[in-house]
C-alpha cells in the first residue's frame, strides 16, 4: 500500500489535530438519515440489527422461560406459540439476514476494496429505509396480534381457514417478510457491482479480502433466491384472501409446493445466514495468526461453491413431507456435497492456525468459538440429511439445537467477532478487554449449556414447538432455560462493554490488532471517502511478510514516529 | 460533492465515466436476473397446476380474448423496437429523436395498459375472477353468476348453451383466473413502472442531462423494457394460446 506513505495525514495529525473523519465531517440527524455515505449506513443497520436481535433474543428468554418446568410456567399456549414465531420470525427476517452484510458488509466491503463508496450509494439508503419499514410492517403483525405459524408460515395451517382471528396479522408479517426481502435484493446488487466495479488498481481477484469473497457470494444468493421468497409470499397471500386453490389441498391446491417453493429460498437463505459469518472469520484467523489464510484460492471458491450448491439442496426438508423416494435420495446425496466446501473451509483454517503467532484478544475468541460450534453443527446436519434418521430425528430439538450451532453458533459468533474486531476502526474508540472476556465466556458457556441439552433431548424424541413434555424431558429443559439465562447475562455485559466504550473508552489507533488486511491502512475513524486518496494495492491482504513494521504497528502513527527516532 | 474531478454526470464515487457506466449495467443486469427468478416462481406454479388441472386450464384459454392478448403482443414488440431505437439516439446525442421514440415507447405501454383494462373490467363484469370470486361479477358473491357468465362458459366449454350446466364448470378455473390475474397484474405493475421511468428519462432528455457521452439512463431503461417485453412473450402463449 504505497498511498499511505504519500498520505500527509501521518505527520500532520500533531500539529493539525484531527483529521476528517466520517462521523464528524457532517453533524445534525438529517446528516445521518438521507446519507449515501456507506459507512454511515452500514451503522444506521448495525443499530437496527442490534435492536432487532434484542427483540428477538427477548423472545428467545421468554419461551426459554416458559418450557422451564412442565405446564404453564408463565404463558398461555396460545401466546407462546406466537412468542416463538415471533423469536424465528424476528431472528431470521430482522436480525440475521440484513446483520453481517447490511452492517459489517456495507461499512467495510467498500474500504476493503479502496472504493470511496458501494457503486450505487442511494440505492443503498434505500435499502436500509426499505428494509426499516419492512421492520414496521413487522412490528404492526406484533401489535395487530397472533401470528403463531412459525417462522415457515406453511401452509395449510397459515392460510388459517379453521382458525379463529389472526388472518390479518399473517397477512401483516408476510408483508413485511416481501419487504424487507427487496431490502435485501437491492443490497445483493449493490455488492455485486461494486466487487466487480470499484476495486481500486491493482486489487485484482486473487488479493480480494477473502471477506468480500464471502459477502460476494452472499450477493448473489440475495440476487437469486429471494424474489422467489418474493413470489411465494405473494401467492400465500392470495391463497389467504382470495382462496385461489395454490396451497390449500382443500381447493385442489398443494401445501408441499409451498414447502418447495419456501424453501427453494430459504436453504439458500441460511448461506445467506452463513457466508457472511464465514468471511469474517477469515479476518479473524488471519489477523490473531498474522499469517496467509493457508489455500487462499480454495477458501475463496468454496464460497462460490457453496453458494451454488445451496440451489439445489432444498428438498432436504421435505424428506417427510410426501416427496417422491427418488426426489429424496438425490437430495440427500446433494446434501452430503455441501460438507466438501465447509470442511474445505474449517480445515484450512486449522491449517492456517497451525505454526501461526496465535494471540487470544476477544475477536479471535469469537472466531476460534466459530470453529468449534459450527463443527459440531455442520457435522450434525450430516445427521439430519441421512434418510432413515432424518424421519427419526425431524421436527425433534435436535433439528432446533442443528441450526442453532450453525444460526447461533456459526453466524452470530462471526458477527460477534467482526463486531469486536472491527469496533475500534467504526467507532474511534477501544472496549474494555476484560469485560469482553467475561462477556465471551458467558456467551460461549451458555450456548453450549442451551444447546447440548436440547441434542439430547431431541435425540431422546422431544418434537420441537411443544408447548408442554413428558416427565423424563425436565432436567434437560431446566438445564437449556439455565445457559438461555447465562447467554442474556453475557449479552448484557457485552452491550454495557459497548456502551461504556462509546462514552470513555479509549482512543483507538488505526490499526490495534497489527492487521496487514486494507481496511486497517486508513485512518480511524476513516475519512469520508475512506481513503484521502485512492490507494494502489500492491499486495495482498494477508501478506504478512511484505508488509513494513510500519503499517503493522498497533500504536499511533506519531509514536511509530519518535520510537524510530530514538 | 466539492471536488471537480470529471464531467458533471460523473457521481463523486466513480474514478471514470467508463468505470460508472459498467457499474450501472452490471447492476441492472444482476437487478433483471432477479426479476427472471420472480416470475419464474410462477411459470413454475403455472405448469404445475396446468399438469394436475389441465381441462380447467384448456377451458381458461378459451375464456381469455386472444385477439386483444395478440394486439397487445405486437404493441408491446414494437415499443421494444422504439425503446432501442431511442438509445440509438442517445448514443448519437440526437436529443430530439431520443424524445420522439421515448414518447412512441410511452404511448404503446399506455394502448397495451389500455387494451388491459378493458379485458380486466370484461372479466370483473362478468365475474372470471380468481379464486372464491369465480362467478360472482364485481367481486360480489351474493346474486351468484349471471346469464352473460353461463353463455361465455358454454362457448368456451364447447357446449350448446341449451344443455350447459353449472356442473359443468371445471373447478380449478379458480386457480386458472388467480394464475392469471397475478402474472397479467405483476406484468401490468412493471409496465406501469416502466412508463414512470419514460416520463423520467424524457424529463431528463429535456434538460440536457444526455450526451453521446452520457447516456447510461436511457440504456438501462431499456434493458429492463426488453425484459418486460420477454415475460410477456412468454405469457401471451402460455395463457392465451395454448389449449
Ligand atoms: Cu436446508
Amino acid at each position: 500500500m504505497t498511498v499511505e506513505a504519500e498520505v500527509p495525514h501521518t505527520s500532520d495529525t500533531a500539529s493539525q489535530g484531527e483529521p476528517e473523519n466520517y462521523l464528524t465531517h457532517e453533524t445534525g440527524l438529517t446528516s445521518w438519515l438521507i446519507t449515501v455515505d456507506h459507512k454511515r449506513i452500514g451503522l444506521m443497520y448495525l443499530m437496527s440489527v442490534i435492536f432487532a436481535f434484542a427483540f428477538g433474543g427477548a423472545f428467545a428468554l421468554l419461551l426459554r422461560t416458559e418450557l422451564a418446568t412442565q405446564g404453564q410456567t408463565l404463558m398461555e399456549a396460545d401466546t407462546y406459540n406466537q412468542v416463538f414465531t415471533l423469536h424465528g420470525a424476528i431472528m431470521v427476517f430482522l436480525f440475521i439476514i440484513p446483520s453481517i452484510p447490511g452492517a459489517l458488509g456495507n461499512f467495510f466491503l467498500p474500504i476493503m476494496l479502496g472504493a470511496k463508496d458501494v457503486a450505487f450509494p442511494k440505492l443503498n439508503l434505500a435499502s436500509f429505509w426499505i428494509y426499516v419499514l419492512g421492520s414496521i410492517f413487522a412490528v404492526l403483525a406484533i401489535v395487530l396480534g397472533h401470528v403463531d405459524t412459525g417462522w415457515t408460515f406453511y401452509t395449510p395451517y397459515s392460510v388459517g381457514r379453521n382458525v379463529t382471528g389472526g388472518d390479518q396479522a399473517v397477512l401483516w408479517m408476510t408483508t413485511a417478510v416481501f419487504i424487507t426481502g427487496f431490502s435485501s435484493i437491492l443490497t445483493g446488487v449493490n455488492f455485486i457491482a461494486t466487487v466487480h466495479k470499484m476495486r481500486a488498481p491493482g486489487l485484482h481477484w486473487k488479493r480480494l479480502p477473502l471477506f468480500i469473497w464471502g459477502v460476494y457470494a452472499t450477493a448473489v444468493i440475495q440476487v437469486l433466491a429471494t424474489p422467489v421468497l418474493a413470489i411465494t409470499v405473494l401467492l400465500l397471500f392470495m391463497e389467504k384472501t382470495m382462496s385461489v386453490g395454490i396451497f390449500d389441498p382443500q381447493l385442489g391446491g398443494d401445501p408441499v409446493l409451498f414447502q418447495h417453493f419456501f424453501w427453494f429460498y430459504s436453504h439458500p437463505a441460511v448461506y445467506i445466514m452463513i457466508l457472511p459469518g464465514m468471511a469474517v472469520v477469515n479476518e479473524l484467523i488471519a489477523t490473531f495468526s498474522k499469517r496467509k489464510i493457508f489455500g487462499y484460492m480454495f477458501v475463496a471458491m468454496s464460497s462460490i461453491s457453496l453458494a451454488l450448491l445451496s440451489f439445489v439442496v432444498w428438498g432436504h426438508h421435505m424428506f417427510t413431507s410426501g416427496m417422491s423416494e427418488y426426489g429424496t435420495m438425490v437430495f440427500s446425496a446433494l446434501t452430503f456435497l455441501v460438507a466438501i466446501p465447509s470442511g474445505v473451509k474449517i480445515f484450512n483454517w486449522i491449517a492456517t492456525l497451525y505454526e501461526g503467532s496465535v494471540s487470544f484478544e476477544s475477536p479471535m475468541l469469537y472466531g476460534l468459538a466459530f470453529l468449534v460450534l459450527f463443527t459440531i453443527g455442520g457435522l450434525t446436519g450430516l445427521f439430519l440429511g441421512v434418510l432413515s434418521v432424518d424421519v427419526y430425528l425431524h421436527d425433534t430439538y435436535f433439528v432446533v439445537a442443528h441450526f442453532h450451532y450453525t444460526m447461533m453458533g456459526g453466524t452470530v459468533m462471526g458477527f460477534l467477532g467482526g463486531l469486536h474486531y472491527w469496533w475500534p476502526k467504526m467507532t474511534g474508540k477501544m472496549y474494555s478487554e476484560t469485560l469482553a472476556r467475561i462477556a465471551f465466556g458467558f456467551v460461549f458457556v451458555g450456548f453450549n449449556v442451551t444447546f447440548i441439552s436440547q441434542f439430547i433431548m431431541g435425540s431422546q424424541g422431544m418434537p420441537r414447538r411443544y408447548y408442554d413434555y413428558l416427565d423424563q424431558f425436565q432436567p434437560f429443559h431446566m438445564t437449556s432455560t439455565g445457559g438461555a439465562y447465562l447467554l442474556g447475562i453475557g449479552f448484557t455485559i457485552m452491550a454495557i462493554m459497548l456502551v461504556k466504550s462509546l462514552r470513555s473508552g479509549e482512543k483507538a489507533p488505526p490499526n490495534p490488532w497489527g492487521s496487514a488486511s486494507y481496511e486497517w491502512m486508513t485512518t480511524t475513524p476513516p475519512h469520508p471517502h475512506n481513503f484521502a486518496e485512492t490507494p494502489i494495492i500492491e499486495r495482498g491482504p494477508y501478506d504478512y511478510h511484505l508488509c513494513s513494521e510500519e503499517e503493522l504497528w498497533t500504536g499511533f502513527p506519531e509514536d511509530f514516529k519518535k520510537g524510530s527516532e530514538a | 460533492m466539492g471536488h471537480s474531478h470529471g464531467p458533471a454526470y460523473l457521481a463523486h464515487h466513480f474514478e471514470t465515466p467508463k468505470q460508472q457506466f459498467e457499474s450501472a449495467k452490471l447492476g441492472m443486469w444482476a437487478f433483471l436476473s432477479q426479476e427472471i427468478l420472480f416470475f419464474s416462481g410462477l411459470f413454475v406454479a403455472y405448469g404445475i397446476f396446468r399438469t394436475w388441472y389441465p381441462e380447467s386450464f384448456s377451458v381458461g384459454s378459451h375464456l381469455l380474448n386472444w385477439k386483444m392478448g395478440a394486439i397487445n403482443t405486437a404493441v408491446l414488440l414494437g415499443s421494444s423496437f422504439t425503446a432501442a431505437m431511442a438509445v440509438q439516439s442517445a448514443q448519437k446525442g440526437d436529443k430530439g429523436k431520443t424524445a420522439s421514440y421515448l414518447i412512441v415507447t410511452f404511448l404503446c405501454a399506455a394502448g397495451f395498459m389500455v387494451v388491459k383494462y378493458f379485458e380486466y373490467s370484461h372479466k370483473w363484469h362478468v365475474g372470471t375472477l380468481p379464486g372464491q370470486y369465480f362467478g360472482c361479477p364485481g367481486f360480489d358473491c351474493s346474486n351468484g353468476p349471471t346469464l352473460e357468465f353461463a353463455e361465455e362458459m358454454s362457448t368456451a366449454i364447447g357446449n350448446s348453451y341449451e344443455n350447459f350446466g353449472a356442473n359443468m364448470v371445471p373447478y380449478h378455473l379458480r386457480t386458472f383466473f388467480g394464475i392469471y390475474f397475478i402474472m397479467t397484474g405483476l406484468h401490468g405493475v412493471h409496465v406501469l413502472i416502466g412508463m414512470g421511468l419514460i416520463l423520467w428519462m424524457l424529463k431528463r432528455n429535456a434538460s440536457n442531462e444526455f450526451s453521446a457521452e452520457f447516456y447510461t439512463p436511457v440504456d438501462l431503461f431499456a434493458l429492463y423494457w426488453h425484459l418486460v417485453d420477454l415475460v410477456w412473450i412468454f405469457l401471451f402463449p402460455l395463457l392465451y394460446l395454448i389449449d
